[in-house]
């Protein structure tokens, strides 16, 4: 009975908390807009963005559009990268893959933010400015930086699926003379799709919330990047920059507020898309 | 029906709760700012001044250190007080400092710089503590082949106008800038004293927060150019002498290098007793002379000049 109600209360707490953040993050990032002093429209689609000018505007696309580019670039990576490693550890050579894979995919989860940035500021930014054009700095180190912090949400889940697999599935399909790469790729692969897509989807969440790392080698420059090795902005990297410099309530901040909104409607967005992937995944 | 009382029982904990933490929320800070009035009161009348109470302080990450290293040795002298230095900014330290959440508020700007149009009667509130200076110069890669450049040659610069080295007498190597955010107090700092006016930000541009960063990025990239406070300077980046005039710490306090600002500690009102003994603490020999050289900041109570908020600058 005790525990009964502890947990309830927990439950009850939690549930408070979470209600509380939503309004209080929404209330904030909506007052620009109930006030008068920037357009939805504007804030969405306008390109230009300049808050300390004397006519400041508060156009936020650069950031929108920044920040769905390095999520997409880095799911593009990353995908393909884990979804071989899920397969081999789980397929391949499931005895000392697995023993050596797991390990070191777990290591990359507890990686701080902040040593990707700084690993991605001294080897991959000097790595493209030798290679290729442009400062290195820019779109295409976001992107290379984020997809190794998703590379573990992705292989993870990606693993648990193929484990959770019927064994009976595969030994038909061994049992009617089927090669290992035809089970793989005609029956593994399209059964486990819809829960391999849900650990895409979870690492873009993760991608696309990612602050610290991005800030570093992105650039911040507030524009819509012409080429991939140009500098660019997300929405958490310009929220990070700007929150501690401006005061509370001041329309700059609460243009920060209202990225923070678009932030946290984005990861519904991603949370109904593995709600939908994992109803598919019920056969 | 056993199951629905204990979800009405647990949601009615949780309301009580949540409410009680926001009552005791507003009860310590109360507690903060009343506390440490009244016991300084009490100790007024003892002529030994054993000073008590807590002291709370946040902004200026620029400010942090030298406000930290001299909280300790404060905290040494005085057992009784407990004091504790937060960051998260100019913006926030003001914010919290107008609105009474903290006792001291630091920044790297004026108040009124921060705190406008409809916040301008909470800046008119506080009061302004100068404690240190910090110098801003102008920093390029070391391959850039530059040694100084005039106010207008930054101008050009910062403005996209010139965008090689070679324009300014430096090599031919395209020019890349690290700014900083634009709401960021070294970069208003660098755009009122250094060019006078504010710049766009510029496509391609590369913006930093932390100095670290921008020193690192700045000794890598070719051709790159950008400002940093003079604690930050050391071999890996090329100083920039400003119209010939060298950015070092006599220049400063001369008044011959022009760009510099306060750091202030702002006050919601006159301090109370322990307070003002800790802002009165900054500005002793003790600290100006020993902290605030140490830590790479000019003292205050050196400056031959003085600026007010409108960037006049009068000799002292």
């Amino acid at each position: 009975m005790v525990g009964r109600i502890y947990m309830s209360f927990c439950v009850m707490l939690l549930i408070v908390i979470i209600v509380s953040m939503v309004y209080f993050v929404a209330s904030k990032g909506i007052a620009n807009f109930v006030n008068g002093e920037v357009k939805v429209s504007e804030f969405l689609f306008g390109t230009k963005w300049s808050p300390e000018a004397d006519t400041p505007s508060y156009g936020a696309f650069p950031f929108i559009s920044g920040s769905f580019l390095v999520t997409l670039l880095a799911a593009l990576i990353a995908s393909p990268l884990s979804i071989c490693a899920a397969l081999f550890m789980t397929e391949i050579v499931p005895g000392w893959g697995k023993k050596l894979l797991q390990p070191v995919i777990e290591l990359l989860s507890g990686i701080p933010s902040v040593v990707y940035g700084f690993v991605g500021l001294s080897v991959i930014v000097p790595f493209l400015r030798n290679t290729l054009p442009g400062q290195g700095i820019g779109v295409a180190a976001g992107a290379l930086v984020l997809s190794v912090m998703i590379l573990p949400t992705i292989t993870s889940v990606a693993a648990d699926a193929l484990a959770s697999l019927p064994q009976n599935l595969k030994e038909s399909s061994f049992a009617l003379g089927a090669t290992r790469w035809q089970t793989i790729s005609r029956v593994i692969l399209p059964t486990t799709f819809p829960a391999i897509m849900t650990g895409v989807v979870l690492g873009m969440a993760r991608a696309f919330g990612e602050a610290l790392a991005v800030q570093m080698v992105i650039g911040n420059a507030p524009f819509v990047p012409r080429s991939l090795f140009e500098s660019a902005s997300t929405l958490t990297s310009v929220i990070t920059l700007g929150m501690g410099n401006t005061t509370m309530g001041s329309p700059q901040n609460n243009a920060l507020w209202s990225m923070a909104l678009v932030l946290m409607l984005m990861t519904f967005v991603f949370v109904l898309l593995v709600r939908m992937l994992e109803r598919r995944n019920k056969i | 029906m056993q199951f629905r009382k204990s979800w009405i029982m647990a949601l009615a904990l949780t309301s009580v709760v949540a409410l009680s933490a926001c009552g005791n929320n507003g009860g310590n800070n109360a507690a903060t700012n009343n506390g440490g009035n009244a016991a300084a009161t009490n100790t007024q009348n003892s002529s030994g001044a054993e000073l008590s109470g807590s002291i709370l302080a946040s902004g200026s990450t620029a400010l942090q250190p030298l406000v930290e290293q001299v909280a300790e040795k404060f905290m040494d002298a005085n057992a009784g007080v407990d004091i504790q230095v937060q960051g998260g900014g100019s913006g926030t330290g003001l914010t919290q400092v107008a609105e009474k959440q903290v006792d001291i508020g630091n920044s790297d700007v004026f108040a009124e710089e921060k705190l406008k149009d409809a916040d301008a009667e909470k800046a008119a509130a506080l009061v302004d503590h100068q404690v240190a200076v910090v110098a801003i110069a102008a920093v390029s890669n070391p391959d850039a082949g530059v040694d100084t450049l005039t106010k207008q040659q930054l101008i050009d610069i910062f403005t996209g106008k010139i965008t090689n080295w070679s324009e300014v007498g430096g090599a031919d190597q395209a020019i890349q800038i690290i700014n900083r955010p634009a709401s960021s107090g070294t970069r208003a700092t660098f755009e009122s004293f250094a060019l006078g006016t504010k710049t766009e930000d510029l496509p391609g541009s590369i913006q930093e927060d932390s100095s670290g960063t921008v020193k690192k990025i700045i000794g890598e990239t070719p051709g790159a150019i950008g400002y940093l406070a003079l604690s930050y300077l050391d071999d890996s980046v090329k100083t920039l002498s400003y119209d010939g005039v060298e950015p070092s710490v006599d220049n400063v306090i001369a008044g011959k290098y022009p760009v510099w600002a306060y750091e202030h500690m702002y006050t919601n009102g006159e301090p109370n007793e322990t307070v003002k003994a800790f802002l009165d603490y900054f500005l002793t020999d003790e600290v100006q002379t020993g902290d605030v050289v140490e830590l790479g900041y000019i003292p205050a109570s050196q400056m031959q000049v003085s600026r007010d908020v409108a960037g006049t600058v009068t000799a002292k």
